[in-house]
């Protein structure tokens, strides 16, 4: 069965991109320089010094800390946070639900949204309509999510003073951040859905559908969405790195306790270990939720093959 | 295709460019003449401070004078003139960075597409590698343990799409390949570099042109997030995102210092998105819609 050994090969690509990224990411990280020099005060004397690079491995040759560092990673240890002596996998798995919250609801709602003025403007091809939502997607995927969020902090944390601008202890203070990761996904899934929903319209099965009397909208409803669901999924799966590189910056303005707030503040303290096990974490969600799309897409279309998966520009 | 559309009016046109799109090109130009002349234009220095005169509003509200047109900030420098200084710097590193990327993932396309085998898998990997470790991640990693230089900066802004011009460029060199031309041209006897050089670039260059304009506002945003995050341009030096960074402490008493360099951000990014539209869908139809 062809589409299954696209998926063995699309899972064997998988496995080779993450190897690679935590080689580059070891060796981003220790390449850099001594760590017990930027950590410890300068006039720590060189026995502590020592004692220091002993216990964190650093006195070791780098292949040895690079073959170590795999079998740490592989056993999922991921090292012990300089700044709070917490292992980095404790602070990742604390961090990680809140990101997961963030990220699923500003997919849900950049969905729900784009989706519905995509599906609009493609009904409306070629009026008004349409090009004023092309317009309003344009200006949603071109603004830059630090300004948004500092918008809408100024509006609705400053001035109208209805939600709160920093922390997560209530389902209050998820709005702001969702809306703000999200907007800018909304209007590139309207984009995308706008095209995906002209093309399906134009099938042969939906000029039968529609010759049989079915009205638009149920046209749209039961037999273009359902089709329009595979490259949307495809779609999600290449947007993932954006998502989380969204996060990171929109975590960081709301004081949003998640995987990149922790990233931002690791980096301020210099804090290695953590950084490390952050960046190893999310490249293991991209990779993993573009395998995932993969072998859905494989399952779903047929025409998905070893030999398209080979060829092509992409 | 309705009869109403059919006999709707010639749309207007500016120099054969719709007016948005002029509108666009000339925001562009302007900027980049800000940029060049940034130190005419200024009316003083970006790190000049006067710290009789903080907080001033901007000149349209109450309260605001015209020897500071846009305000200032916390430590009364003339807002106006760090706009300009910003732009300047933030035009500058996303511009070298978009050609240092373009060349580099033009060059390692036209290498896979060319040699195929080895290189052709060890640059698809290092494309997955780029994929799946989107250029933000890359970039913080770096400059958190390799300290923060501005050489260093400009070559972490410029990974930003390089994959994407590498896997453009190999699918149209292989595609071009193929063509009697190619196949004619070396049939004469010319050497690889001939080919991809002399035949092949200038034929696939209308599509990284086109790649190039819809990459920028990825790299000025890169550019723009790393430093609101405080990971780019450091202080003393000015960028539009480090603005941001900066004001966002102040906003309930002076929104302006974060809000007007973000209004300048915005509306390059806007600019350059819709001029890189219209420019792919006028040269060049082998680009796919979705960008």
């Amino acid at each position: 069965m062809a589409s299954l050994k696209a998926i063995g090969f699309r899972a064997l690509r998988s496995v080779v991109t993450l190897f690679l990224c935590v080689t580059l990411v070891f060796v981003i990280l220790r390449a850099a320089g001594d760590p017990s020099e930027e950590l410890l005060p300068p006039e720590t004397p060189p026995d502590v010094r020592q004692e220091y690079r002993v216990r964190w491995e650093l006195d070791q040759p780098i292949v040895v800390q690079y073959f170590n560092f795999l079998d740490r990673v592989a056993h999922g240890d991921l090292g012990v946070s300089f700044a709070s002596d917490l292992p980095a996998t404790q602070l990742i798995m604390e961090a990680m639900p809140k990101t997961l919250l963030l990220g699923f609801s500003a997919l849900l709602l950049a969905t729900l949204i784009g989706m519905s003025l995509g599906v609009a403007a493609a009904l409306k091809h070629g009026t008004t309509v349409d090009r004023s939502l092309i317009a309003v997607a344009v200006l949603g995927y071109s603004m830059p999510l630090f300004f948004l969020g500092i918008l809408l902090i100024l509006v609705f944390a400053l001035h109208l003073r209805i939600l709160p601008s920093s922390g997560s202890s209530s389902p209050l203070h998820l709005i702001m951040p969702t809306v703000t990761l999200a907007l800018p996904l909304a209007g590139r899934v309207a984009r995308f859905a706008r095209t995906a929903t002209l093309e399906v319209m134009g099938k042969p099965f939906i000029r039968t559908a529609r010759a049989k009397g079915v009205g638009q909208l149920p046209v749209i409803l039961r037999h273009a969405l359902p089709n329009a669901m595979v490259p949307l999924l495809m779609f999600f799966g290449i947007e993932i790195g954006l998502i989380l590189s969204g996060a990171v910056v929109t975590e960081t303005i709301f004081a949003w306790p998640g995987l990149g707030r922790l990233l931002v503040d690791s980096v301020g303290m210099r804090d290695l270990p953590v950084v490390q096990a952050v960046i190893l974490m999310i490249t293991l969600i991209i990779v993993l939720s573009n395998l995932f799309v993969d072998i859905l897409h494989a399952l779903l279309d047929p025409k998905v093959s070893l030999a398209r998966t080979l060829g092509g520009a992409g | 295709m309705s009869i109403s559309e059919q006999v709707t009016a010639r749309p207007l046109r500016i120099w054969g460019v719709p007016p948005i799109i002029a509108l666009c090109i000339g925001w562009l130009l302007a900027t980049i003449f800000i940029a060049i002349f940034a130190d005419l234009l200024a009316p003083a220095h970006y790190t000049t401070q006067d710290l009789t005169a903080r907080f001033r509003p901007p000149a349209f509200m109450t309260g605001g004078r015209t020897d500071h047109l846009l305000g200032t900030d916390h430590l009364g420098r003339d807002i106006l003139s760090r706009i300009i200084y910003a732009l300047r710097t933030s035009i500058l590193i996303a511009t070298l960075g978009t050609l240092i990327g373009a060349v580099m993932g033009t060059l390692i396309g036209l290498a896979a597409a060319r040699f195929r085998g080895i290189v052709d898998v060890a640059a698809m990997m290092l494309s997955d590698v780029q994929t799946a470790l989107p250029s933000l991640f890359v970039a913080i990693a770096f400059l958190a343990f390799f300290g923060n230089n501005i050489l260093l900066f400009i070559i972490l802004v410029s990974f930003e799409g390089w994959e994407r011009y590498a896997r453009l460029a190999r699918g149209l060199v292989l595609s071009e390949q193929a063509a009697d031309y190619v196949r004619a041209v070396e049939a004469f006897g010319a050497g690889t570099g001939r080919v991809v050089f002399r035949h092949l670039l200038p034929n696939i260059a209308a599509s990284l042109v086109v790649q190039a304009t819809l990459n920028f506002p990825g790299t000025i945003l890169l550019e723009t997030s790393l430093s609101f995050l405080g990971l780019g341009v450091q202080p003393p030096g000015t960028s539009l995102g480090l603005m941001l960074g900066e004001g966002r402490r102040y906003l309930l008493n002076a929104w302006w210092i974060a809000v007007l360099p973000g209004i300048v951000i915005f509306l390059t990014t806007l600019a350059m998105s819709l001029f890189g539209d219209w420019l792919r869908d006028r040269l060049d139809p082998t680009v796919d819609k979705q960008g």
